[in-house]
């Protein structure tokens, strides 16, 4: 098949940006989108240019390190992919593509489309963890955890980091993302100790980064490629409100 | 030193005579790591902020050595070439993690668990290794349920398990068809813990290049920064090496495309052994290739086979649908062949047996390359639902990539390179020969044998990052007198001036193709004579096309942009000069290797049934190469392997 692609090329985090437009040839409906990319790229370092620069890694749907909005939508037309696993069959003949990196204030861009996510990293050293050292865990069968509860937190822990989320939202938010870990290990009873300061010390960190705050739009939600629900949103509002009457989140 | 030829070729690869020795402390090996954990000296915690350990990787291995490490007290900085510690490449694993829990009561334990891994590695893994790896399992489990990894329950609350290939237990715990991610993100939550504390410190996108050895130790290595390009030297007291496997060599495989064999190679270069190098592990359910459009091939997972049944048309040649092949037509091979474990033959022996009903005409799908992997039978037995439950994960993506959808049409699945059992060698320790120089998980030789039972990865990635090594690296630091070095070291100069210099070749070559293009070719080469089945005659046309296309590649490689700034194409240069002269020592190794075990399958040393024929009296023994300089043979070391506790016999899954 035949596209028009028009890609937002950016030299480095400094320069100014701009889309290009590009003409492809003979793309497979059997590739993959960023085999499409891959395809692009050969063109281009035949012609001696620079290739057109993304994050990938495992291309399974797993790492979260690729991500870009595809005709305006996070992760393209597909629901509940991402960008590696959309492949060319969703696409017709003729068709034409804008692809353009994660836009958000506190995910800058570094090259092309290529963003900065480590924010979501400070969100997660803020307190998106059991304080468990290796060597002090109890036997695995101690507490046992029903099993609607390690469904919801195996729901919730299923999030990649890959930051569609925030690209999505008109607000630039990061909820989704942030009370996606809060409500994996606040659903567990082995995350009961620390939940309402983590709840408050995750949510101050975001703050912290510039993210926006969540108007109930459900963008997010709507991108997501593991189908992160709302729900937990609600659920971390909930103990945020209960660790403030507690006054919890001082470390 | 005294060296001997072995075989006429024509470079004979020679071996020095002396054993290599295995450090492994003498005694019953029931009882060797605990008696090991006692020997061993200790740093005093307030003395311990004052050592620096470097970690390359930051996957099951590295992230939870960092995060251990730095609990402990340790100066610990983490590298990795992805934009957070959470994307390493074991956040793929999909199936599980072994444990000798024994917590469904059929009969497994600790010695089990080591017996299988012993049997499964076909006999050519160190005993005293696996022992310990089967004993640290169970608290493998512990500390990751503590740390609130997710795995399956059932309706009571209690742990659930399945099985998996080449064991008649149910050992593996498994997080849906997540449990590389969940464990991932346990090990990463503990190092952002330890970030948060500040006793690690954390380098994102960021490239290990060379190993630095001052006075035969190693004390720091050099690095890429990927955003600035900037080449910089990171001294240290230790230097932990995780940075996974080398499938990529063979271009298509089920890693991540960033995987590299960069850091243990240069590491190699500088003197570390690089043991089996040709024991690699072609995984059997992958899904089939489509075209020249390929980047990589997806993995389904292994514990599919749980409920999936393997079969191929009964006649070669057959093109009718999957549903119009009536069931007299079919031959369930590995169900027929292999009776005691049917469908979940271990992984060698289930790849082997795909490509045979391939190449006898037998495939499947649209370029007759594949085997179908059939659903048909569970979801009848137990309704769709049961099975989109266990697998749904699966399903979808089999969908989004094939556009089948496999609850009604069979999958189809051919075997695709996915895990190295070589690695760098190191002892019982995990320290390589380059004394302060530890390595850990895939890139390690160390547990595997000649072959990787499924779910054991997981297993071993973590039983090193949490367990061993932060037992046996501050032994090594309490026992050594470390003397100060600092940046102007002659040997920290020479290492960034290479890292330097290969730079420079790399963007002034300046000819007409690309780095995948030749990156494709040489991954043509190694798959076609050094991937499932060898021959002596392939191997040495491999041993003479590889460095044919090397110096091509040098003469005509583009590589775009600047060495300044972020540059995909000259991450991928650096790592492909690698794999060039890895993928020629995988096959000095399989040619010097004159018998089949495992992964390793030479077509001259085969049973009548066609199955792998070892040669216990000449190869019961790990090769260890050590580097002799560019295009050189390089020098053969044995690590002789001695069954004590399991008995050297035919692996059988009749």
């Amino acid at each position: 098949m035949r596209l028009k692609l028009r890609i937002w090329r950016q030299k480095n985090a400094g320069a100014e940006g701009k889309f290009v437009d590009y003409n492809l040839d003979g793309v497979s409906e059997d590739s993959s989108f960023l085999e499409m990319l891959d395809l692009l790229n050969g063109h281009l370092i035949d012609r001696n240019e620079e290739p057109v620069h993304f994050d990938h890694d495992c291309r399974e749907g797993i790492c979260g390190m690729c991500g870009m909005v595809i005709n305006g939508i996070a992760h393209g037309p597909k629901a509940a992919i991402t960008t590696c696993q959309l492949h060319m069959r969703e696409f017709k003949d003729g068709d034409s593509i804008t692809i353009e990196p994660w836009r958000a204030q506190p995910f800058p861009v570094m090259k092309d489309l290529i963003v900065d996510r480590t924010a979501f990293d400070r969100i997660i050293e803020s307190g998106g963890y059991i304080s468990v050292n290796t060597g002090q865990a109890p036997d695995a069968s101690v507490i046992a955890v029903p099993k609607t509860q390690a469904d919801r937190a195996m729901d919730a822990a299923a999030c990649i980091g890959c930051g569609a989320c925030v690209a999505a939202c008109p607000n630039g938010s990061a909820m989704l993302f942030t009370s996606a870990k809060l409500a994996h290990l606040n659903s567990l009873p082995q995350g009961q100790t620390e939940r309402f300061d983590r709840a408050v010390l995750m949510v101050n960190q975001m703050d912290a980064e510039g993210f926006g705050g969540c108007t109930n739009i459900g963008e997010c939600e709507a991108v997501c490629p593991k189908e992160i629900s709302l729900d937990f949103i609600a659920m971390m509002n909930l103990d945020l409100l209960r660790a403030n009457v507690m006054g919890k989140g001082k470390r | 030193m005294s060296v001997t030829t072995t075989q006429t070729m024509t470079e004979a690869p020679t071996f020095v005579e002396a054993p290599l020795d295995g450090r492994v402390p003498s005694g019953p090996v029931e009882t060797l790591w605990e008696r090991t954990k006692f020997d061993m000296k200790l740093v005093n915690p307030t003395n311990r902020r004052r050592f620096k350990v470097i970690i390359v990787g930051s996957g099951l291995a590295g992230g939870a050595a960092a995060a251990t490490l730095g609990e402990q007290g340790y100066n610990v900085e983490c590298y990795a070439y992805q934009d957070s510690p959470r994307r390493a490449h074991s956040v793929a694993a999909q199936g599980g993690i072994n444990a000798a829990k024994n917590y469904r009561n059929d009969g497994d334990s600790i010695y089990r668990l080591f017996y299988d891994t012993v049997k499964g590695g076909d006999f050519r893994s160190r005993e005293a290794n696996v022992y310990r790896l089967a004993e640290v399992s169970n608290a493998i489990i512990d500390q990751c349920v503590a740390q609130g990894v997710p795995f399956a329950r059932e309706y009571g609350g209690m742990l659930d398990n399945r099985s998996f290939g080449g064991a008649q237990v149910a050992r593996t715990f498994y997080a849906r068809g997540q449990t590389g991610q969940q464990l991932l993100l346990g090990a990463y939550q503990a190092l952002a813990r330890q970030i948060a504390a500040g006793t690690v410190k954390m380098f994102n996108r960021t490239e290990m290049l060379d190993l630095i050895v001052v006075n035969g130790r190693a004390r720091g290595i050099v690095v890429r920064d990927m955003c600035t390009g900037e080449i910089t030297p990171r001294l240290a007291d230790v230097v932990v090496v995780g940075t996974g496997g080398y499938s990529n060599a063979f271009f298509l495989s089920t890693n991540a495309k960033g995987c590299n064999g960069t850091a243990i190679w240069r590491a190699h270069k500088r003197g570390a052994y690089f043991a089996n190098p040709c024991y690699t592990q072609i995984h059997p359910t992958c899904i089939p290739p489509v075209g020249e459009h390929q980047s990589k091939l997806t993995l389904m997972s292994e514990s599919l086979r749980n409920d999936g049944r393997i079969w191929v048309p009964k006649q070669p040649g057959d093109t009718r649908p999957a549903d119009q092949i009536p069931e007299n037509e079919r031959f369930y091979y590995l169900e027929e062949l292999y009776p005691s474990f049917g469908n979940l033959s271990p992984r060698d022996i289930s790849s082997r047996a795909a490509k045979r009903q391939v190449d006898s005409g037998r495939g499947v799908g649209p370029l007759r390359n594949g085997v179908y992997l059939d659903f048909a039978d569970s979801i009848n037995r137990l309704g769709q639902k049961v099975i989109a439950d266990r697998y749904g994960n699966l399903f979808d993506m089999y969908e989004n990539i094939t556009g089948e959808n496999a609850y009604q049409t069979p999958m189809r699945i051919y075997p695709a390179p996915h895990y190295t059992m070589g690695g760098l060698w190191v002892d019982y320790y995990l320290m390589s020969n380059i004394p302060g120089l530890f390595v850990i998980g895939e890139a390690n030789f160390s547990d595997h044998g000649a072959n990787r039972l499924g779910a054991s990865a997981l297993m071993q990635g973590l039983a090193d990052g949490y367990f061993v090594l932060p037992s046996t690296l501050p032994n090594y630091i309490a026992a050594t007198k470390l003397e100060k070095i600092d940046e102007n070291a002659d040997a920290v100069k020479e290492a960034v001036a290479n890292v330097t210099d290969i730079t420079n070749r790399l963007m002034n070559t300046k000819g007409t193709k690309s780095v995948d293009h030749y990156h494709r070719e040489l991954g043509k080469i190694i798959w076609d004579y050094c991937g499932m089945s060898r021959t002596a005659e392939g191997l040495e046309k491999a041993i003479q096309l590889i460095p044919e296309l090397e110096a091509e590649f040098w003469e005509n490689v583009r590589v775009t942009g600047e060495a300044g700034g972020i540059n995909q194409e000259l991450e991928k240069a650096g790592r492909l000069v690698d794999y060039f002269d890895l993928g020629r020592l995988m096959c000095i190794d399989a040619l010097d290797r004159n018998e089949s075990c495992g992964g390793h399958f030479r077509e001259e040393y085969q049973t009548p049934e066609g199955e792998a024929l070892r040669n216990d009296e000449e190869y019961t023994y790990v090769a260890a190469w050590e580097y002799a300089g560019a295009g050189e043979m390089p020098l053969l070391h044995k690590e002789p392997l001695e069954f004590e506790t399991v008995k050297l016999a035919t692996r059988s899954y009749k």
